[in-house]
């Protein structure tokens, strides 16, 4: 089962295409662009359609997915952790 | 491998002035909010005409009185209406929307109410919408070419599997439709905000460069004029925010994924401009979902293709709106909503490839006369942009 997709091998956050996510889950993710597999662990628990954090990153850092910035991290961000709007916040507007 | 290629065809409308609709409406057209209960009720009166109310017109000036124009006007000239009914408040404007309407050669009367009353309005109107409804109804359908199809996208209630799964889908066909030659539309001017410069970079050659970075920074320009602290509560939507996405660039991104891989962005045009060329045209044009498929409707386009993450319930009266869901979850909860589930993407059980031909063969369908799922449900949001204060 692919738990989690990313677009490109540089994203630093995946989307979870599944329902039921829970910490302490070990994910499996497909990065589309070169159709392979990954892994991370849920440290959190993740609804389906939110996004799964792939590496530690630190506040000020920037949000890669699709391959370029979606934002910059605002509060500390753990690899397996729920990142959104309250560690994840837009560079526009 | 595809299912359409050069030779596939659809059976259509072909109109008066060459136009092909996939539809065959006879429509009450408003002109302003007054009238509304008149044209609700010729459409009460006459089994088969449509009205098509919305609550503008008075007191608009300048650029936003022309849009209003361009709207119903366009509205009334799309090749999926086959005859029109005006009905406005008083005589002027209303002959204006006919005066435009009437440059497709189709059959198109208006009514003024002033002087007359609702009333005489109505009788005289609903005899009008009778002669229309009787010489619509045996019009036949003709086998036309696939690319006579004008083919435009918007989508809605997005989340992060509309830009993993939903939106390459209907980029996949409009990599293959821009191919043959079709008319394409996509627009949602705020909602490329932090993808524009992906978006320049497909356009054809530097003038349409230019004319869409014209038209991104002029829209940018009001939101910074009107906006409080940031838009975060608005773009992204609480139901994008809910389905996970959480900045305006993670939103545009996952949206220009409706543009596929491989087709040139070959024109711009305003709100409601008709275009005047095949290809891929950009359209500066609100996100808001009625709003735009509305805008497309009145530039001409006869099938909308409207991908969702969260379940958007939109339709138009005049345009069929093809739902496209890679959701499973709201697959599941909103199947009533959804023409086309390619959720299998999400878990590699069938390709990009595979997911486009899904959607060009449901188009197909659509264009031959199968109704939509918004069209099964009465979805009928006709929804006029406005630029500003009437007067």
């Amino acid at each position: 089962m692919i738990h989690f997709v990313l677009h490109d091998a540089q994203d630093s956050v995946a989307v979870v295409v599944v329902e039921g996510v829970k910490a302490g889950m070990a994910l499996t993710g497909w990065i589309m662009d070169e159709d392979r597999m990954m892994s991370v662990d849920a440290r959190q628990d993740i609804p389906i359609g939110h996004k799964v954090a792939l590496k530690d990153l630190a506040a000020g850092d920037t949000v890669v997915k699709y391959g370029i910035s979606m934002g910059k991290v605002v509060a500390p961000i753990k690899a397996g952790e729920h990142a959104h709007v309250h560690n994840i916040k837009t560079k526009r507007w | 491998m595809t299912v359409i290629d050069k030779n596939t065809t659809f059976l259509g409308y072909r109109r008066e002035n060459g136009r092909v609709g996939v539809r065959n409406h006879v429509i009450i057209l408003p002109l302003d909010d007054l009238s509304n209960a008149a044209a609700e009720a010729v459409a009460h009166n006459i089994k088969g005409a449509m009205a098509i109310p919305h609550p503008y017109g008075r007191l608009q000036f300048g650029a936003d009185l022309d849009l209003h124009f361009r709207t119903l006007i366009g509205a009334g000239c799309n090749p999926n209406v086959a005859a029109v009914v005006v009905i406005g408040i008083e005589d002027g404007w209303t002959q204006k929307v006919v005066d435009g309407i009437a440059s497709t050669g189709k059959p198109v009367v208006g009514f003024g109410i002033e002087g007359h009353g609702d009333h005489d309005t109505i009788l005289r109107a609903s005899k009008a919408a009778r002669d229309y409804v009787q010489w619509a109804s045996e019009k036949q359908r003709e086998v036309c070419p696939i690319h006579e199809l004008w083919v435009s996208t918007k989508c809605g209630e997005s989340d992060t599997t509309s830009g993993c799964g939903a939106n390459p889908t209907v980029g996949d066909a409009f990599d293959k439709l821009h191919a043959l030659g079709n008319y394409l539309c996509f627009g949602e001017t705020t909602e490329l905000t932090g993808g524009e410069q992906i978006v320049a970079a497909r356009c054809a050659n530097d003038t349409v460069r230019e004319q869409f970075m014209f038209m991104f920074n002029r829209y940018q320009d009001v939101i910074n004029r009107h906006k409080t602290s940031d838009l975060s509560d608005s773009q992204p939507t609480k139901g994008n925010i809910a389905g996970g996405l959480t900045t305006i660039e993670e939103k545009a991104l996952g949206n220009i994924q409706k543009i596929g891989k491989k087709c040139t962005v070959d024109g711009v045009i305003d709100k409601a401009e008709m275009p005047t060329h095949p290809g891929l045209w950009f359209m500066d044009s609100s996100s808001a979902a009625a709003e735009m498929v509305t805008l497309c409707a009145a530039s001409g386009y006869v099938v909308h293709f409207f991908p969702t993450g969260q379940g958007n319930v939109i339709g138009n009266p005049i345009l069929p709106v093809i739902k496209i869901c890679a959701n499973p979850r709201t697959v599941r909860l909103m199947s009533e909503h959804v023409d086309v589930d390619t959720s299998g993407l999400l878990q590699r059980e069938i390709t990009l490839d595979q997911a486009g031909d899904k959607l060009l063969e449901n188009m197909l369908r659509t264009a031959n006369g199968r109704l939509t799922a918004a069209e099964a449900l009465g979805h009928r949001e006709f929804v006029m942009t406005r630029l500003y204060e009437s007067a």
